[in-house]
């Protein structure tokens, strides 16, 4: 079979040589005619809009003067600002770091649990991820109620008072940091079992023989083998972590009086709901660096598997 | 795989019975002690929404137990699917989650197709920046898009803004570039010899696409049209931004922003909307977890 394609393909090669550039040409040209949709989409709805929004942040309220740096070193001022740029890592660092770690210990249980048991178990811990979080979050809302909470009647009926889950400036953090840990970590538990399976089984009884106990197994075969696919999922996860919208707005809406405010919610109120879009772009260009160091990482890892392959 | 392993287990019981299989044991019974606790942290809200979308606003107000229906009504479900603004959300998410799903098929099969097979003049620069757009969050989009529109309606008279159709031009760019990503390792796994041999049958391009691609790359096709329908179903920000009269919000933000009216006991419509507004996403999942999952990983194990 490969003998007759490779005899076929040299007789195609000495007939079609006259033509060959021509060839060449169509082909390119049916390849870029399928990719242009790709590219106009890319261009106008992506590219277009990051390089708008960085002109934008440069213009004053009304957007007829160019202030150049003026809407940044007004953020600078403001008390606010520095306010969400704290909680926006804290909120990012601490929710990936426990997606991450409540991903890695599940997978690692459902991994343990007979192959048969498996599936089920991965079902039901992957539904936080598969509903949409603007609606998970109402359930979180209606749990958290201040006056209606459904924790705080547990807490009473063992003799512990209410929560302020979302009154409290500290517990409205907590809270956020919760809600997103809940939803990201079934995601982590998929990638990292997925993972978890491709380990090879001979390592491990290597790892056996040598003696080596369940600490030394994780250490020294389980992570170096998962190295790679935890360094992507952080950072992805870090990413859409740093940005997210929908938990915070649905849940405290940056309140009580701005302490939960992340990037995206702040420069949402700026931008949208007090109609001052260059300082909303300002805002939201500050999601920015992370996305750049993620992408070189990222950049570099591809690169890396090219020259592998 | 799984063999192997029970090989290996079997190999270790014949060598050091007792001690190895108690260990298994208690082992096996933390795992499942743990899942368990993990299930009902994870399903918690789920649960919650389904109990209270079961009261009437009598019994949510009277404070009793909250986990648990004395008198369950299906009330709160026939006066949702009965209101015409709900249904209108329904509609109007359903309409554009299932053209941005054409959409976004249309776009990046062929551009998938072309960016793993035939190469063109920047066409690996390309595969990059579509893997470096899917990086590019819609929080940072918004606010550039929201202007442009804006602008776009002074140049040519037409509103953009406040109609739901905005939704179908906007969603592709949060599933185009993934799922073009995700087509791109599905049809690189096709062997070369197979598009060789159909082109010396003296098929083209298209039909090359059509013909072979398309059935072989099914299971990734499925999981990529799966993706792009529970994107663009979830999506919160974009509707948000972009749609404010009651006749054109979709799911999400219509029970968000409609059916929240301050401290009347509303809670049970609220849990039953979104629990409706779940329902399609999960229903997908039920019966299609494996294509879900594949879906998921792909796009890790690729990047």
């Amino acid at each position: 079979m490969v003998d007759a394609v490779a005899v076929r393909r040299q007789v195609h090669r000495s007939t079609g040589r006259t033509s060959a550039k021509s060839f060449a040409r169509r082909k390119s040209t049916i390849a870029l005619v399928m990719a242009l949709p790709l590219i106009l989409c890319i261009g106008l709805l992506v590219v277009y809009p990051s390089l708008y929004a960085v002109y934008l942040a440069t213009l004053n309220k009304s957007m007829e003067r160019f202030v150049g740096l003026g809407n940044f070193a007004f953020l600078f001022t403001r008390e606010t600002f520095w306010m969400v740029v704290r909680q926006s890592a804290i909120f990012a660092v601490s929710a990936v770091f426990f997606k991450a770690l409540i991903g890695f210990c599940v997978a690692h249980f459902v991994h343990n649990v007979p192959t048969k048991g498996q599936r089920k178990w991965r079902g039901m811990l992957l539904v936080p991820w598969v509903i949409p979080p603007a609606m998970s979050t109402l359930a979180w809302l209606w749990l958290f109620d201040p006056s209606y909470s459904a924790f705080n009647w547990i807490l009473q009926q063992m003799g512990i008072g209410a929560v302020p889950w979302l009154g409290d400036p500290y517990w409205a953090r907590f809270a956020v940091i919760l809600v997103n840990v809940w939803f990201g970590a079934p995601f982590f538990m998929i990638m990292y079992l997925a993972a978890l399976k491709s380990v090879p089984e001979q390592l491990y009884e290597a790892a056996a023989i040598d003696g080596a106990n369940w600490w030394q197994k994780l250490w020294f075969v389980t992570l170096p083998m998962m190295r790679n696919i935890i360094a992507i999922t952080v950072l992805f996860s870090l990413i859409v972590t740093f940005a997210n919208f929908d938990i915070v707005r649905v849940l405290t809406n940056g309140g009580p009086v701005d302490q939960t405010h992340v990037f995206a919610t702040w420069a949402f109120k700026l931008g949208i709901e007090s109609n001052d879009i260059p300082l909303g772009a300002c805002v939201s260009l500050f999601m920015f660096p992370i996305l750049a160091v993620a992408a070189i990482f990222i950049l570099r890892g591809i690169n890396r598997r090219g020259n592998e392959a | 795989m799984t063999t192997s392993a029970q090989i290996a287990v079997g190999g270790v019981r014949l060598t050091k019975r007792g001690s190895m299989r108690r260990d298994r044991r208690r082992a096996l019974f933390l795992s499942y002690a743990f899942l368990g606790l993990f299930v009902v942290f994870f399903l918690t809200p789920p649960i919650y929404m389904l109990i209270t979308s079961l009261k009437t606003s009598a019994e949510i107000s009277a404070a009793s137990n909250p986990w648990w229906v004395f008198k369950p009504t299906l009330q709160n479900y026939i006066e949702l699917l009965t209101s015409s603004t709900y249904l209108t959300f329904f509609r109007n998410s359903a309409v554009v989650s299932l053209l941005v799903v054409v959409i976004t098929m249309m776009v990046s099969i062929p551009a998938a197709f072309s960016l793993s097979r035939m190469k063109f003049w920047g066409s690996a620069a390309l595969a990059t920046g579509v893997f470096l757009t899917y990086l590019i969050p819609p929080e940072l989009l918004f606010i550039p898009l929201f202007k442009t529109f804006a602008f776009l309606r002074a140049a040519t008279g037409i509103e953009f803004i406040n109609h739901w159709w905005i939704l179908v031009i906007i969603y592709p760019t949060l599933t185009i570039p993934f799922c073009t990503w995700i087509m791109i390792g599905y049809f690189g796994s096709i062997p070369k010899e197979l598009d060789e041999a159909a082109l010396i049958d003296g098929a083209g391009y298209v039909q090359l696409l059509t013909r072979i691609f398309i059935p072989v790359a099914l299971p990734g096709i499925i999981a990529a049209t799966i993706f792009a329908f529970t994107v663009s179903w979830a999506a919160f920000l974009y509707p948000l931004a972009f749609t404010t009269s009651t006749d054109q919000l979709v799911l999400p933000v219509g029970v968000v922003t409609t059916l929240i009216k301050g401290d009347v006991f509303n809670w049970g419509q609220i849990m039953t909307g979104a629990l409706l507004g779940a329902a399609p996403p999960l229903i997908i999942y039920a019966f299609l977890m494996d294509y879900y999952i594949a879906g998921l990983t792909a796009g890790a194990t690729k990047g």
